[in-house]
């Protein structure tokens, strides 16, 4: 198959439609994932070709979609579980805390869960209450879990397709609002490790480090700045468990100043951690303290004030100035 | 049928099959029956005739009595129809070993070679009739309180230890017996089951499984959505409650307000309430429920209506929450007397045998003590093992800082 412009979402379709085809293990779950093809149709069609066995309609009950998954792995299969909203996922996080993260090292690696737990996540939708968090640093703080989010489409296909393959349970946090973004897919190309950060823009003077949602923002942020002659790095995490240290190292060693950006409450969350392990990494490298820019300490806002929460252009090239003043 | 399961500490005769006694069920204790009458009695549940959910009720299962005494029963009789004397010994002999090995685990916590131990004690009979139904490609969901049905399975009893004594936190290949790892929180393992048995049925296979849980796990969404699950994709499935009247020091009555076994109704399955303390009808019942789910008619839920007789870990105080009258009660119920009473009056042992089984339950005992207390701790590095099947780039990165750590007390000579 040629490279091929598709939607974000589209290119998860076409992961999720390549598993079923090669792996008769391979069972896509969730609530409404079947004829209707899920509420933003990332399942669409899916139903229709690999019938009600493989794509199966649950009950509206979240501990009970990813408890039997858990069954179901231990059977053999191979299950991609779809979590309708990011706010939804809390029925089932004792599922995935206290059983699906601690089941292999338990049984002393005699078993193995690959299961995979889709969660569209992030705001910028206008959406209503629980429809638009970001509990990606509660999931990464759980050992035995792993924990990615794609930012273009060509990732999303091929991150889907490493998570399915991992024999360890993956959150796959996709970025709702990148959903309808168009990107190139090519799917016969061989992708780099489902783990490896990557660089999205080369630049010199500072590395904005972001995920899923935010690389965009980063990307528009750091085109902004080079109108303003500054040359900024951004650097695409992918995987928030485990986080690619050695490409934040190498960029920031380069750069000297880091900006970690992303949609969640910055208090205790993925950017606190970066910046402790890359100011231990590179304490004598760095020019500027590591900066974050994220959500606040609060619940997420009404959809009115989201843009006030979220973090944007402006938000982002203010952390820059601020680093690049030091 | 209906036989009224007698509960005073001097147990009546039995009628036999004809003993129903309309809407009569009877309690283990005063205190349990005042509780009833003060907790159900201001709402009943509107159902004429509905027993309350502490009392076993006429619609109990039982084929053996207290006293030992076998009554007939049509509908679960041919699940046992074919039982040898020697099966029967042999489910004597499992009781009683499971028994023995509890109260050695008991002691071993006592002196302080174990962190803590949940006892079996009481409930041998729910245990070994569901454990012994099974068959070998049968899959089991164990709670925390299994130990006769992992002796069904032939998981090696000293292998439930490792995690009480604090050097796994399950340490068995679940697949070598198709017996899963122990779950300590309430419930999560009856999806897991389900989820299982969706698989059996999408394999086309027609083995089944069973999800064990207790009374105060009835409680939780987990028992609840595995209930809908299971119901609705019609999964092989038995879920096996055993009702030992108590969740630490929470009675049954603060579940549910309605007998347990009735829960099944309002998701579309049967459930049927046996005598937990009846080996053989536990293991009739189960047979029945296990051959529904493999002709492909879907989840039973089987109440075992027992007790557990111990504290309900040996961090637990019974005393301070129940009168010793009420265990006193079900103790004139003991599973394994009753049997041993039906196998005596039927010829069906001698005293050679009990003899015997007794050597073999001192040796049990003695080698559950050797093998615990040669338990080897495990290996420092065993806590960066298995933490993921692909690696985990934080993991490697600890073990190593470890490593160092661990490297440097040999560099001052420690030890010396």
């Amino acid at each position: 198959m040629a490279a091929e412009k598709m939607a974000l979402a589209k290119a998860i379709n076409e992961s999720l439609r390549t598993a079923l085809d090669t792996d008769p293990k391979v069972l896509i779950m969730g609530e409404d994932v079947g004829k209707l093809g899920g509420v933003f149709r990332v399942t669409d069609g899916l139903q229709k070709d690999f019938g009600e066995d493989r794509v199966i309609d649950t009950p509206l009950a979240e501990s009970g979609i990813v408890g039997t998954a858990i069954g179901l792995a231990l059977r053999g299969y191979r299950p991609v579980v779809e979590i309708q909203f990011d706010g939804f996922v809390f029925p089932a996080y004792d599922q995935i805390v206290t059983q699906l993260a601690k089941m292999h090292a338990r049984a002393l690696g005699k078993i193995k869960l690959p299961v995979v737990i889709r969660i569209p996540y992030g705001g910028g939708i206008g959406a209503v209450e629980h429809h638009s968090e970001s509990p990606e640093a509660l999931f990464a703080h759980v050992a035995g879990l792993k924990v990615v989010s794609p930012s273009n489409a060509s990732d999303a296909y091929w991150m889907m397709q490493q998570a399915i393959q991992s024999d360890d349970p993956v959150i796959f946090f996709e970025p709702k609002r990148r959903y309808w973004d168009k990107g190139e897919v090519t799917t016969d190309a061989i992708p780099g490790p489902l783990h490896k950060a990557v660089v999205a823009r080369a630049g010199s003077d500072l590395t904005l480090a972001a995920y899923g949602p935010m690389v965009k923002v980063c990307l528009e942020a750091a085109a902004a700045a080079q109108e303003e002659g500054k040359s900024i790095e951004v650097l695409d995490l992918r995987s928030m468990s485990p986080i690619d240290f050695d490409s934040v190292q190498a960029s920031v060693e380069k750069t000297r100043r880091l900006v970690v950006v992303h949609e969640a409450p910055v208090f205790l969350g993925t950017g606190a951690e970066i910046a402790a392990r890359i100011t231990e990494r590179c304490f004598y490298h760095l020019e500027a303290p590591v900066l974050r820019v994220g959500g606040y300490h609060a619940p997420y806002p009404p959809a009115r004030l989201e843009e006030e929460y979220l973090p944007g252009l402006d938000r982002v090239l203010d952390a820059v100035d601020r680093s690049l003043a030091y | 049928m209906t036989v009224e399961s007698t509960a005073a500490r001097k147990p009546r005769r039995s009628a036999g099959t004809t003993a129903a006694k309309s809407g009569a069920s009877t309690t283990g204790t005063k205190s349990a029956a005042s509780k009833r009458t003060s907790a159900a009695g201001k709402k009943s549940p509107g159902v004429p005739g509905a027993p309350g959910a502490s009392g076993p009720g006429p619609e109990l299962v039982q084929l053996l009595t207290p006293e030992g005494e076998r009554v007939k029963d049509a509908t679960y009789d041919p699940y046992v129809a074919d039982i040898t004397p020697e099966e029967l010994r042999g489910l004597y002999r499992d009781m009683v070993l499971t028994r023995r090995f509890d109260a050695e685990a008991t002691s071993l916590q006592r002196q302080g070679e174990l962190g803590l131990w949940a006892s079996l004690l009481g409930q041998e009979a729910a245990q070994i009739g569901s454990g012994r139904a099974t068959r070998e490609d049968d899959y089991v969901f164990p709670t925390y309180r299994e130990h006769g049905v992992a002796w069904c399975r032939g998981v090696d009893p000293t292998n439930l230890l490792g995690m009480f004594r604090g050097v796994n936190n399950g340490g068995w290949d679940p697949n070598s017996n198709n017996f899963h790892l122990y779950t300590i929180v309430i419930g999560s393992q009856t999806l897991h089951a389900t989820g299982y048995a969706m698989g059996v049925a999408k394999d086309g296979a027609d083995s089944a499984v069973i999800a064990y849980f207790g009374d105060g796990a009835s409680s939780q969404g987990d028992v609840a959505e595995s209930f809908t699950f299971s119901a609705v994709y019609n999964a092989p499935v038995v879920f096996f409650c055993q009702n030992n009247q108590w969740a630490i020091s929470e009675p049954t009555e603060k579940q549910t307000r309605v007998p347990l076994y009735q829960r099944a109704q309002g998701y579309g399955f049967p459930g049927v309430r046996v005598d937990g303390n009846d080996v053989i009808a536990c293991l009739a019942v189960t047979k029945w429920a296990l051959e529904r789910a493999r002709r492909g008619e879907g989840p039973t839920l089987v109440e075992a209506y027992t007790y557990r007789m111990g504290a309900h870990t040996t961090s637990d105080d019974p005393t301070k929450y129940r009168a010793d009258e009420e265990r006193e009660s079900w103790e004139a119920k003991d599973p394994i007397l009753r049997l041993r009473a039906y196998l005596e009056a039927s010829n069906h042992a001698d005293e050679g045998f009990f003899a015997e089984l007794e050597a073999e339950s001192e040796a049990l005992g003695k080698r559950v003590r050797e093998v615990v207390r040669a338990m080897p701790d495990p290996d420092h590095f065993a806590i960066f093992e298995n933490v993921y099947a692909d690696g985990h780039a934080l993991v490697d990165e600890e073990r190593a800082q470890f490593a160092a750590y661990q490297a440097s007390f040999a560099d001052e000579g420690e030890g010396k």
